[in-house]
């Protein structure tokens, strides 16, 4: 498949991603769409490892292929760590002023 | 006997001594206390100074070396006093119109207050110091200490009671225009350290005559030198403080203005004199300045109204007199009118200073008149003094002032006539002052007549001594002519070397006839106009220009005060104001506004930082892609 769907694709989410985090003020929507441009890379790295392990440079080093993947893993154990302490910021946030719209959050104004 | 010489570090110490106690304990003293301390330091001196002179004139002059004042490499600068003839007959005329100014000072300062009194006599022992100093010191970086420092104490002796902001702006004048003239002077001496490396006076003067210094050096030198002498001894173009230096006591402008401190320009070209002697055009200038100030000086003096005033124009003038004999290198003669016009100067400052104590404070003749009937003493003395600077013969000012014509003729007739006519404006200015002050009617407030008495013994005292000195003060340098052996010639022989020609006795007896029968006509001019003084309308014409002082004072104000004054309000306004503080100013007001404009981008709100990220983010792509 050609290489240049993937892009597309990710590029899409991602940039679905940055107007959701841009133009939302609920606080999860936002994270979701943190989310989205995280696994919009994903997709990207993994989809260019698939087509690096396809060359002639990949034959050379042998790791060279897997490093993309290997990044993908960080990313989502990253991600998942960050989930846990936002959603738990979120909870405490709502517990606090009962909402969770993050322009709210500018009471250190003035 | 033999070694007085040791002691001669006394004769400045002590009247410094006086100075610390009286400046100290100032609050402590009493008003006698201090008065007998500040005239006893000065008797001490004088006597001192009078064992010296008979010292130095059986031939023991010595240059006693102290320390070494200044140390470097190529600069040995020492701490020397010279003991020769020169300088001891200044100590003399110092300490001893010192000490009976002192005197008179304990009378004429009675009214002041403890403290003040005090102060003012730690300031005139301080003078007196700094100018014992000045005539003693070995070198010229000594002379120069002194120089400073009779300076210093005359600005602070005019502005003595400084209450008074004339008074104060007279004294700031006085030391300013000092300071012009200082600036020659010490010019002079970078010129000489860096020339020849010395400021010892023998080891210069052998440097001229062995033609180490070329001839342009020692004409710029003495020129230097001679700018100096112009600040300290009030001439053209710098003359214009002494009579504003008028605003101090009396006998302090008795004793500074008059008798020494001025004198002090006279005293350094005296002492230079073999290096003047080799600078014609620098002696050219110094006669024509002489000749200027003392014709000038003496024309303002005719129309003056304040008797002090008179007197400090006179003052002016008779220095001109001075620089002039100094000019036709008849040093021994200017050295000689340096010594009666102590006498007779002093003696009339005092008596001005007595008829001002009488008249409670009031200076202007046109309100005197008659005070001859309330104060003979004073009248008389001030009568002697009077026939003194005039010259009639006999006198002490006969002598020196005939021994300056004597040079002058022999230097060209012409400037004789000159010098003969600022000489008859003197005996016409000092006599009308005479007869409008003493004789005549009282022309002052009923109070004022109430209250005319004669000065208090401290007071007269000194103007007896001082009228006995002017009679008889001429008598130490007697011309041969006269039949006298000329002593202060003879005397001064060995440090100073007058460059005249002497002149036949015929010459000179005609001289003296033409002089005397002129001075005695223009005294009687002087009778014939003021023996009836009555206040005149205001004046116009000439008339008016001397009344004003030629507006040398206005010319000053227009010609160099006014455009300092543009420049520094130049500087100030838009230097200063408009490029410096706008530019200090205008980097924190830059700050400050844009710090202002930036604070709205911080606006608290999260969606605002993510898209300025995002924004940011995207810049970079954008320059990383197509730049």
């Amino acid at each position: 498949m050609d290489i240049k769907a993937y892009i597309a694709l990710s590029v899409a989410l991602f940039t679905i991603g940055v107007i959701g985090v841009l133009i939302r003020r609920n606080a999860i929507i936002i994270f979701m769409c943190v989310e989205l441009m995280l696994n919009a890379v994903n997709l990207l790295l993994v989809a260019f490892s698939k087509m690096h392990a396809l060359s002639n440079v990949a034959k050379a080093s042998a790791t060279f292929a897997s490093d993309a993947q290997i990044f993908v893993f960080f990313i989502m154990v990253v991600a998942a760590a960050e989930v846990s302490v936002g959603l738990a910021i979120i909870v405490m946030m709502y517990r606090n002023v009962h909402t969770i719209d993050v322009n709210f959050l500018n009471r250190l104004k003035n | 006997m033999n070694n007085i010489l040791q002691f001669v570090w006394l004769i400045p110490v002590l009247p410094l001594i006086g100075f610390l106690i009286n400046g100290l304990g100032r609050k402590h003293l009493s008003k006698t206390l201090s008065g007998i301390i500040g005239s006893a330091v000065i008797l001490i001196s004088f006597v001192l100074s009078v064992l010296v002179f008979n010292q130095v004139r059986m031939g023991n002059g010595a240059t006693i070396h102290f320390f070494d004042f200044i140390q470097l490499k190529a600069l040995k600068i020492a701490f020397d006093f010279k003991i020769d003839q020169l300088s001891t007959l200044f100590l003399m005329i110092i300490t001893g119109i010192g000490f009976l100014i002192h005197v008179y000072s304990t009378a004429y300062m009675h009214d002041e207050e403890g403290k003040d009194f005090a102060k003012y006599f730690a300031y005139l022992n301080l003078f007196v110091f700094s100018m014992l100093l000045l005539v003693m010191g070995g070198n010229y970086v000594i002379m120069f200490i002194g120089w400073e420092g009779v300076g210093l104490c005359s600005y602070l002796l005019i502005g003595y009671w400084f209450k008074n902001e004339a008074y104060t702006d007279a004294a700031k004048k006085a030391f300013i225009m000092n300071r012009i003239g200082d600036l020659g002077f010490l010019l002079a001496l970078f010129w000489l350290i860096s020339t020849i490396g010395t400021v010892e006076y023998n080891q210069v003067f052998d440097a001229a005559n062995l033609s180490k210094l070329s001839s342009t050096d020692i004409c710029g030198i003495t020129l230097l030198m001679f700018v100096g002498a112009t600040g300290k001894s009030a001439q053209i173009p710098l003359y214009t403080w002494l009579p504003d230096a008028m605003a101090g006591p009396t006998p302090v402008s008795a004793l500074i203005h008059a008798a020494t401190m001025v004198t002090a320009g006279i005293y350094m070209i005296a002492r230079s004199n073999a290096l003047f002697s080799l600078a014609p055009f620098t002696m050219q200038v110094i006669t024509i300045i002489g000749l200027a100030t003392a014709l000038l000086a003496a024309s303002i003096a005719i129309k003056q109204n304040d008797i002090k005033k008179v007197l400090a124009y006179s003052t002016v003038s008779q220095l001109g007199f001075m620089f002039i004999a100094l000019g036709t290198g008849n040093y021994v003669a200017a050295v000689f009118h340096v010594i009666t016009h102590a006498f007779f100067k002093a003696l009339m400052f005092l008596g001005s200073g007595s008829v001002i104590h009488a008249m409670g404070g009031e200076q202007d003749i046109r309100k005197m008149g008659g005070l001859h009937k309330h104060m003979k003493i004073t009248s008389i003395t001030f009568l002697i003094g009077c026939l003194a600077i005039a010259g009639i013969p006999g006198f002490s000012g006969f002598f020196s002032k005939d021994a300056i014509l004597a040079g002058a003729y022999g230097h060209n007739p012409i400037l004789f006539g000159a010098v003969l006519f600022a000489a008859l404006l003197t005996a016409f200015y000092m006599f009308r002052l005479y007869f409008i002050t003493f004789t005549g009617s009282f022309r002052g407030t009923h109070d004022q007549a109430h209250h005319l008495h004669e000065s208090p013994g401290a007071m007269t005292m000194p103007l007896i001594v001082l009228a006995i000195l002017s009679i008889i003060g001429g008598y130490i340098g007697v011309p041969a002519s006269l039949g006298g052996n000329d002593a202060l010639s003879t005397y001064l022989s060995p440090v100073v070397k007058s460059t005249i020609h002497h002149l036949s006795h015929n010459t000179e007896y005609m001289l003296m006839g033409i002089s005397s029968t002129l001075i005695i006509l223009a005294i009687g001019l002087a009778w014939a106009l003021y023996k009836k003084y009555s206040v005149p309308p205001a004046s116009t014409g000439f008339g008016k220009l001397l009344e004003n002082k030629w507006y040398v004072d206005e010319l000053y104000q227009t010609v160099i005060i006014n455009p300092l004054k543009w420049i520094a309000a130049f500087f100030n306004n838009i230097l200063e104001i408009k490029l410096i503080d706008g530019a200090v100013n205008g980097v924190g007001k830059f700050v400050n506004y844009s710090s202002r404009q930036l604070r709205w981008l911080q606006s608290g709100q999260v969606g605002a930082y993510i898209l300025l990220m995002v924004i940011g983010m995207l810049l970079l792509f954008f320059i990383q892609l197509f730049l």
